[in-house]
């Protein structure tokens, strides 16, 4: 049977991304941001996990307007990193596994989750600037990556609460698969920042400490977090955060903190990194 | 209720909601075909007949033409359709923020390294109306 061994939650900033392709990690503006994720790569290194469940978000990259997926799963066999206007990031083709992701969108559609099948699609920096940090840089990523996608570009994203039921349905699609793997599922994004308009910049670490400390203590209680207190707290973009709340559905009701770390600023972001493991 | 009409309190935010999607449909697809290196050189080589293939609104083209970065939002661009025009312009999401911000990039880049904009002062626009009243 394959379980969920452990859940991350990781911003996915593409400044970040860029400063790993240009060499840039041990500048004095990054290196409070990298040093942060060394100790994050050596637990994932330990987890060791045979595959990962990424929640991201397309910044649209792979969908257009035309279609716009509430939640999406891609059950192909390889995903390329998208050109997204400066050229592809240089990181390795993300392989999925399609067995294991046509088993999660039958399990998560006949439990009443109607994901969108995603075929073919380009992945963004969402998808890939995690795995650079959680994996460092390699010639090929060291486990397949099953991409689910969320929107939360266009309003309304799906409610927190949402995002929640959807990764307690992850974690019994995933406890119905008959091979023995062992799972690990990123949430992305976050945390506070703003990217548009005149209140960009926006930061509030308050917000942030309390939104990881209540991914522990308090889920149900953060699952009911309206979109306008993501807006007005934690900037417009803050509302990537819900898709954290998929990640922590997905591990079951105790947890226990294994890492954390927080730094401000990447860009225009302020950057969380969380590890979590299931106590039950 | 979570109303896409109940945000319009938030200062400086552009929720990208039903009417900024719809307003903004053309002007994002614009944005999105710059994902393609030919594209970025034909934009850069032409802007206007480049412009010329979208139907987009006189205020949108000439915001696009200014690389007016707060105007193409106002007028219905999504910040991560926008970023594709804003990489074809050799720019980052920083670059565009500080002129959001309507400051330059250094001070910009000073106020994030001083740990951000504050939330303080900029949740409502009617407690800031009050703050002013005041004042």
């Amino acid at each position: 049977m394959a379980r969920i061994v452990a859940g991350v939650g990781c911003s996915h900033v593409p400044a970040i991304g860029a400063a790993i392709d240009l060499g840039k990690t041990k500048e004095d503006y990054w290196k409070g941001v990298f040093e942060g994720f060394e100790r994050s790569k050596q637990i994932m290194a330990e987890i060791n996990p045979d595959i990962v469940i990424e929640v991201y978000n397309d910044h649209g990259t792979a969908f257009s307007l035309q279609y716009i997926p509430t939640f999406s799963l891609g059950v192909a066999a390889e995903f390329q990193p998208a050109d997204e206007g400066w050229g592809p990031r240089k990181v390795p083709v993300v392989k999925g596994d399609p067995e294991f992701a046509w088993h999660l969108v039958e399990s998560l559609i006949l439990n009443e989750f109607d994901m969108t099948i995603i075929n073919e699609m380009e992945v963004d920096h969402g998808l890939t600037v995690p795995l650079s940090l959680m994996f460092g840089q390699k010639d090929a990523w060291p486990c397949p990556v099953i991409p689910l996608c969320v929107n939360v570009v266009t309003y309304p994203p799906p409610t927190g609460k949402r995002c929640y039921a959807l990764g307690k349905a992850i974690r019994k699609a995933v406890e119905s698969y008959p091979k023995d793997l062992r799972v690990a599922v990123f949430g992305t994004g976050g945390m506070s920042h703003q990217i548009h308009g005149e209140r960009c910049g926006l930061i509030n670490k308050a917000f942030d400490k309390s939104f990881l400390d209540r991914l522990t203590s308090d889920p149900e209680g953060l699952a009911k977090m309206p979109h306008m207190e993501y807006v007005r707290e934690a900037g417009a973009e803050g509302i990537e955060m819900v898709m954290w709340l998929i990640m922590r559905g997905a591990l079951g009701d105790n947890v226990e903190e294994v890492y954390r770390f927080y730094h401000v600023p990447a860009s225009n972001t302020a950057v969380g990194n969380i590890i979590l493991k299931s106590k039950s | 209720m979570n109303r896409s009409e109940d945000y319009a309190d938030i200062p400086g935010t552009y929720l990208f909601d039903k009417k900024a999607c719809a307003q903004g449909y053309n002007l994002n697809n614009f944005c999105m075909s710059l994902m393609k290196e030919e594209n970025r050189k034909a934009f850069l080589a032409d802007n206007a007949a480049y412009l010329d293939r979208y139907k987009l609104t006189a205020a949108q083209r000439q915001a696009v033409l200014d690389r007016n970065w707060l105007g193409i939002i106002q007028n219905g661009g999504n910040i991560y359709y926008v970023s594709k025009l804003g990489a074809t312009c050799g720019l980052s999401f920083e670059d565009m923020a500080a002129s959001m911000a309507g400051t330059t990039k250094e001070k910009y880049r000073g106020m994030m390294i001083g740990g951000g904009r504050s939330i303080e002062g900029n949740r409502s626009k009617a407690q800031q109306a009050a703050e002013k009243g005041k004042s």
